[in-house]
């Protein structure tokens, strides 16, 4: 079934704001996105991650309608894309690689121009919007100067500012920290969280794994073109392993009473203090309880200094289906 | 497909024709310096030709150096008309190639191609607004021409009736409405680089390129003129009427090659603007 059908799918079905079935684009023979099935609820602070080269970008841009899908359905806010476009994109606030601005003219010039080319867009309020977006991203004190004057951080502000022109319901945002301080990271952050508790679904691309888990209900993570993985952010990562971790000088002792509570023992990561045992807790959270765990070590008279459950790291979970390292896929 | 139709606006809001992207186009136009700049060195034309002929001492032989050339000493209204024949070949080319190129490759260069789109300007939209404000400067550049050299010619020269390669006489007034005329024709001569230029536009990011892809066309399209053994191909070229505005300077004014250079470039505008809009509309915004 690649027919998109929000009727068969039935009114218990989450409403999504951005969904593709089976989307592919190819490049000559290259596929950048080799046939995936995003499906991004609305309301949801959706991180879309994937190590560079991994078809964030190529996505992006046909769920926009600046690059037509080789093949599949795209719709967004509940309309087919690239056919709605005029309809849906006034709706949509979007970031897409990097701001790009004309360098001769001032911030609030550009907005005003990208603002005239949106016909929906009200000409009697454009100086007011034009300057509530920058005071939203804390640009207005650089409003007199040329954006050739501007530094990566600001242009990048400017774009998001671009993308608050108007109340938007889906936002789009393509590595929205880019060429940020950690100052201004911290603002995005707290831009998105505050534009999501007014309804605003967000699409946030991203290759930095501690930004997207600081701030997305959503993940999905792309590699090679292919959607490996999408869902809530806590189901994906209890969908990695939960480890226990005891601190002891009695490390072989206590691997022995852990693996009789049915974990198996995991090596100790290199390099880390060796008076410790590590166990992998299998099936997520139908192990013993930790309480159980610790008592039966001390039974033994295992010499418990400390005792961890620690969850899969995002970290852990994206390298796990992404494979180690940010290699660039060519 | 019921869920394809587009929902209803918010109240009060009412999708505008767009004439403010067409407002914005021109104002980003001529707020810029490197239009400014053209357009400077255009006017500078007329007063280099006029400040040569006034500071020689030899009078021009008839006959000899550009069309009127000859004729400037007498009546500083021919100022305009010599600055104009000067300026077809080359220098307005080179200009208009330089607006007419940037049209989609600047944007697309510059990173604000994709914005547009998104905003949603809509592409047809966009190469419209686009060709509209390439029009207007082809316009600017000949009246800055047209107006630099009446200006100059007044002040430099004895200004009086005129007289017309018909043999009849016409005052001040309606000689500077010829000028303006010629202006007119030369605007229209050059819409069909400018069509060219959009079109060279849509294939590239590299705004340089499709300038001076332009830029070369117009001059090959001259030089093909030039060659008997291609006579066939001469009404074909869009520079073949460029110089062929002096049937505006007879009295009655003779339209036909007005008419047929109008229905020239319209072909042009026809042909370039259908291929532009077949590339454009389906191009991948990579940039």
């Amino acid at each position: 079934m690649k027919e998109p059908s929000p009727t068969q799918r039935g009114a218990a079905a989450e409403e999504l704001a951005v969904e593709t079935h089976g989307l592919v684009k190819r490049f000559g023979q290259r596929a950048a996105v080799d046939g995936i099935d995003l499906a991004v609820p609305r309301g949801a602070v959706f991180g879309f991650l994937g190590p560079n080269g991994s078809g964030k970008t190529t996505t992006i841009r046909v769920l926009l309608g600046l690059a037509s899908a080789t093949s599949g359905d795209v719709r967004v806010l509940d309309q087919s894309m690239p056919a709605a476009l005029a309809s849906v994109l006034p709706d949509v606030g979007a970031l897409v690689e990097g701001p790009g601005f004309y360098p001769f003219l001032t911030g609030p010039g550009n907005l005003m121009r990208l603002d005239s080319a949106d016909r929906h867009a009200l000409p009697a309020t454009r100086r007011q919007r034009v300057a509530d977006a920058l005071d939203r991203v804390g640009l207005t004190h650089a409003a007199g100067k040329k954006v050739r004057a501007y530094s990566l951080g600001m242009k990048q502000r400017l774009g998001l500012a671009n993308a608050l022109l108007r109340p938007r319901e889906l936002l789009v945002l393509d590595e929205p920290t880019n060429g940020l301080d950690p100052q201004g990271t911290r603002e995005v952050r707290s831009l998105v969280r505050s534009l999501a508790a007014g309804g605003t679904t967000v699409f946030v691309s991203s290759h930095l794994l501690a930004e997207v888990e600081q701030m997305c209900t959503h993940v999905g993570v792309m590699s090679a073109g292919r959607l490996v993985a999408q869902g809530p952010l806590a189901e994906l990562r209890s969908a990695g392993q939960r480890q226990v971790v005891v601190e002891t000088p009695d490390a072989e002792r206590a691997n022995g009473v852990l693996a009789r509570l049915g974990l198996v023992p995991a090596a100790t990561p290199d390099g880390e203090r060796p008076i410790e045992a590590r166990a992998v807790m299998n099936g997520g959270l139908a192990g013993p309880a930790p309480e159980v765990i610790v008592a039966a070590l001390v039974a033994d008279g295992v010499r418990v200094r400390g005792f961890a459950v620690e969850d899969a790291s995002l970290e852990d979970r994206f390298v796990s289906l992404t494979g180690e390292g940010f290699d660039v896929v060519g | 497909m019921s869920a394809d139709t587009s929902k209803p606006l918010a109240p009060g809001v009412r999708p505008a024709v767009g004439w403010s992207l067409l407002g914005s186009e021109l104002s980003v136009l001529f707020r810029r310096l490197r239009t400014w700049a053209m357009l400077l060195a255009l006017a500078a034309v007329p007063i280099l030709i006029a400040v040569a002929v006034k500071l020689s001492s030899r009078p021009v032989a008839p006959g000899r150096g550009p069309l009127f050339l000859d004729r400037i000493t007498q009546n500083g209204l021919f100022v305009a008309v010599t600055a104009l024949v000067v300026c077809v070949p080359l220098f307005l080319p080179l200009t208009i190639g330089v607006v007419a190129g940037d049209t989609i490759a600047g944007e697309a260069n510059m990173g604000t191609l994709r914005y547009l789109l998104l905003a949603p300007a809509g592409r047809v939209r966009l190469l419209l607004v686009k060709y509209a404000g390439a029009v207007a400067f082809c316009f600017a550049a000949t009246v800055t021409v047209a107006a630099s050299g009446a200006l100059v010619g007044v002040v430099l020269f004895p200004v009086g009736p005129v007289t017309l390669l018909s043999g009849d006489t016409i005052g001040v007034g309606e000689s500077m409405l010829r000028s303006l005329v010629i202006a007119g024709y030369i605007t229209v001569s050059l819409l069909g680089l400018s069509a060219i230029g959009l079109l060279i536009s849509t294939f590239t990011d590299v705004p340089v390129g499709a300038m001076a892809a332009t830029i070369v066309l117009s001059v090959v399209s001259q030089v093909l003129d030039n060659l008997p053994q291609l006579d066939w191909l001469h009404p074909w070229l869009f520079s073949h009427h460029w110089l062929g505005f002096a049937d505006l300077l007879r009295q009655p004014i003779d339209w036909t090659s007005f008419g047929a250079n109008a229905l020239l470039q319209a072909g042009y505008i026809a042909v370039c603007g259908t291929l532009a809009y077949a590339k454009f509309s389906n191009k991948d915004i990579l940039s």
